[in-house]
């Protein structure tokens, strides 16, 4: 027991006299916060269109005014041939064409409709589907204003339809960094209990320092539990340095219980530690361990909901992130995080996730040898 | 007490070591002296408990190297052949941590590696990356004593060290064989076979003879001749020629030449070598050294 100490001691004097490490450790929080929740925003804004009007009457004026008070659009240009409309979407200067057909107004008071044609660079799909939603939210609500000058009035003199109010939960100013910093967190948890604890792990071997320590009475576990125990205090550290970051600067809401947060993390970082511990087992330099490290995290990443709804994906990447243990985490933080989630909503994550962490500690633990 | 029989190893189908069999007395310095890719680290993991053999066993003080490596573990000290501390760690600090695991302190053993320690005592706080070739050794050394082993396996300690600190180090080894500790020692230099009480001479995992070192050249099967003077690279080439040539070696400045004949005549041979080049040489007689007896064990 007392050997776990002695190890432990011996890791922090060494992690604490690596001057690459403490930069990692604490340089690397603020920038990915910083630089990450800022860049992968998904909020539409001021998206450029050229507008082509033909028709050029009140009607299509008035319209044409919607979309110049809309936050979400900005008029770039105006076009007067279609040549030009190809030019400006080609050149990227627009991202979507309003095109009024001569008769625009014309058809809408004869004949109470008529035709507006919208053309979108759909490179980008969710951007294209994004601004395809405001687009017809504006001429929908367009619509329901000059209804009552182009129609005939109705018998009792109203005209009927359902009004919808919106309201939105949990994150009611649909702000983006609430749900970005969660993630982003995870993902630092993640690093630190994968890359970090398994490089330590094998520069051990690739400086041949094991050797030494093989032929000490040291037990296996007694080794194992001292070089990993410094990385989940250090990961801990990290995701209360990261959430008073996200706190503080972000302004994220902070709804559920912290001490919850924290015991989940713990219980994560015993399964990447174990996911690192397994690595280290199967690689003898520090070089061959960055790289399967960062195969697996980039998939873990990117699979993991982070960036893209987990929802939208095909059943099989549905059923491929049931074994990804960064999904789980972000989902868990996310929950109790912005939700206010209590342990009884995320049980079966949790218990998920602790029966992932044994049995992948168990398995790296038996498969490391003190000796060949 | 060391008692290692018929112990094999292979590394997939390549065989590193052929039933090796030899025993090392207490208090007793023996050397395995062979060159690289000989088997002596093999050898020596095993004996540490850190390889296990494709068959044979190896006893310490009755306990096996593969049952008992635990126990053992505590009672041999290891200095591998690559310098294992770590080198982000000051010299007093990787000598503390391996006292603490062996669940010792410097003090307690401090006699037992004074005078090596004290001689990089002054860089306690320097780290250990930063010493050099010679007071790593040093540092290596204490660590490995600091539990104060019965048994000290060394895997070529003096490679890549100079001269002056060969030769301390061999003096550092006699006096910790005066306390009683065995030492199994390996390296690829002949002439620190002379400094062993016995060696095994080792080839491509073959022992080649296993005695001491004065036994091993005074068996030595032929006489020995040095020849000295001349162009020695031409000599060689006409002795390599000569019908009644057993082996003939180059050895710094002079040849070492065998005879096939038990008796031969000093003249014949200077004679010989004057007609095919024209040179005058010293023929002398010599008694053959270990790297002769390697020489020739292993032809």
């Amino acid at each position: 027991m007392n050997n776990i100490l002695f190890i432990i001691q011996k890791e922090f004097i060494q992690i604490f006299r690596n001057k690459t490490m403490l930069p990692i450790i604490f340089v690397l929080p603020i920038m990915q916060l910083l630089i990450l929740v800022h860049a992968a925003n998904y909020e539409l804004k001021n998206i450029d269109i050229v507008v082509y009007d033909k028709d050029n009457s009140q009607y299509s004026r008035e319209l044409i005014s919607k979309f110049e008070a809309s936050p979400f659009f900005n008029i770039a240009a105006r076009a007067y041939s279609p040549a030009t409309v190809d030019e400006y979407l080609y050149a990227n200067k627009a991202e979507l064409a309003l095109v009024f057909p001569t008769g625009f107004e014309k058809d809408l008071v004869t004949q109470q409709k008529t035709q507006l044609q919208i053309q979108i660079n759909a490179i980008d799909g969710m951007v294209a589907g994004l601004a395809n939603a405001y687009v017809a939210a504006i001429v929908n609500n367009y619509n329901k204003s000059i209804l009552p000058q182009i129609m005939p009035i109705s018998a009792n003199g109203s005209i009927k339809s359902i009004q919808v109010d919106e309201s939105y939960w949990y994150n009611p100013e649909l702000n983006y960094k609430s749900y970005m910093v969660p993630g982003i967190l995870v993902l630092l948890v993640t690093l630190i209990g994968i890359i970090l604890s398994s490089m330590n792990l094998v520069r051990e071997k690739e400086l041949g320092t094991i050797e030494q320590i093989n032929v000490t009475p040291v037990k296996k576990y007694e080794f194992i539990a001292g070089k990993l125990f410094p990385f989940l205090i250090i990961g801990l550290v990290e995701l209360a340095f990261g959430l008073t970051i996200g706190f503080l600067l972000f302004h994220i809401p902070i709804v559920g219980s912290l001490f919850l947060v924290f015991g989940v993390a713990v219980i994560y970082l015993i399964l990447v530690m174990g996911l690192g511990l397994l690595l280290s087992t199967v690689s003898s330099t520090q070089q061959q361990t960055m790289f399967v490290a960062f195969f697996f995290i980039m998939i873990f990443i990117l699979m993991s909901g982070l960036f893209t709804d987990v929802g939208n994906m095909p059943d099989w990447a549905k059923n491929l992130n049931r074994i990804n243990p960064i999904a789980y985490f972000i989902k868990i933080m996310r929950m109790v995080l912005l939700k206010g989630s209590e342990l009884r909503h995320i049980k079966q994550e949790v218990t998920t996730l602790a029966i992932y962490a044994i049995c992948i500690f168990s398995m790296a633990v038996w498969r490391y040898k003190k000796r060949a | 007490m060391l008692e290692v029989s018929e112990i094999s190893k292979n590394y997939k189908n390549i065989p590193a070591l052929n039933k090796i069999s030899f025993n090392v007395g207490k208090g007793e310095m023996f050397g395995i002296i062979g060159p690289d890719g000989a088997g002596k680290t093999s050898l020596i993991r095993i004996l540490t408990t850190l390889l296990i053999p494709n068959s044979g066993y190896a006893k310490l003080d009755g306990l096996d190297v593969v049952k008992d490596f635990k126990k053992i573990r505590k009672k041999i000290g290891y200095m591998p052949s690559k310098f294992s501390l770590y080198q982000d760690l000051s010299v007093y600090e990787n000598l503390s941590f391996f006292a603490s695991v062996f669940g010792t302190t410097i003090d307690e053993n401090y006699d037992l590696i004074k005078d090596i320690y004290q001689q990089i005592e002054p860089f306690a706080n320097r780290l250990a990356g930063k010493l050099s070739g010679g007071m790593k050794q040093k540092l290596a050394l204490s660590c490995a004593l600091i539990h104060r082993p019965d048994f000290l396996f060394l895997d070529e300690p003096t490679t890549g060290v100079d001269a002056v600190s060969r030769k301390e180090f061999w003096q550092m080894l006699a006096t910790l064989k005066k306390l009683g500790i065995s030492i199994l020692v390996s390296t690829p230099y002949m002439d620190e076979a002379t400094l062993c009480d016995r060696v095994m001479l080792i080839q491509k995992g073959n022992a080649l003879t296993i005695d001491s070192p004065a036994a091993i050249t005074a068996h030595f099967p032929h006489p020995m001749w040095s020849i000295k003077g001349g162009s020695l690279y031409k000599i060689k080439k006409v002795l390599e020629g000569y019908e009644f040539t057993h082996s003939v070696n180059s050895f710094g400045q002079d040849l070492h030449y065998v005879d096939k004949r038990t008796q031969i005549n000093i003249t014949e041979i200077r004679n010989f070598i004057q007609s095919k080049t024209g040179e005058l040489v010293e023929v002398n007689t010599i008694l053959p050294n270990i790297e002769d007896c390697f020489i020739e064990y292993s032809r």
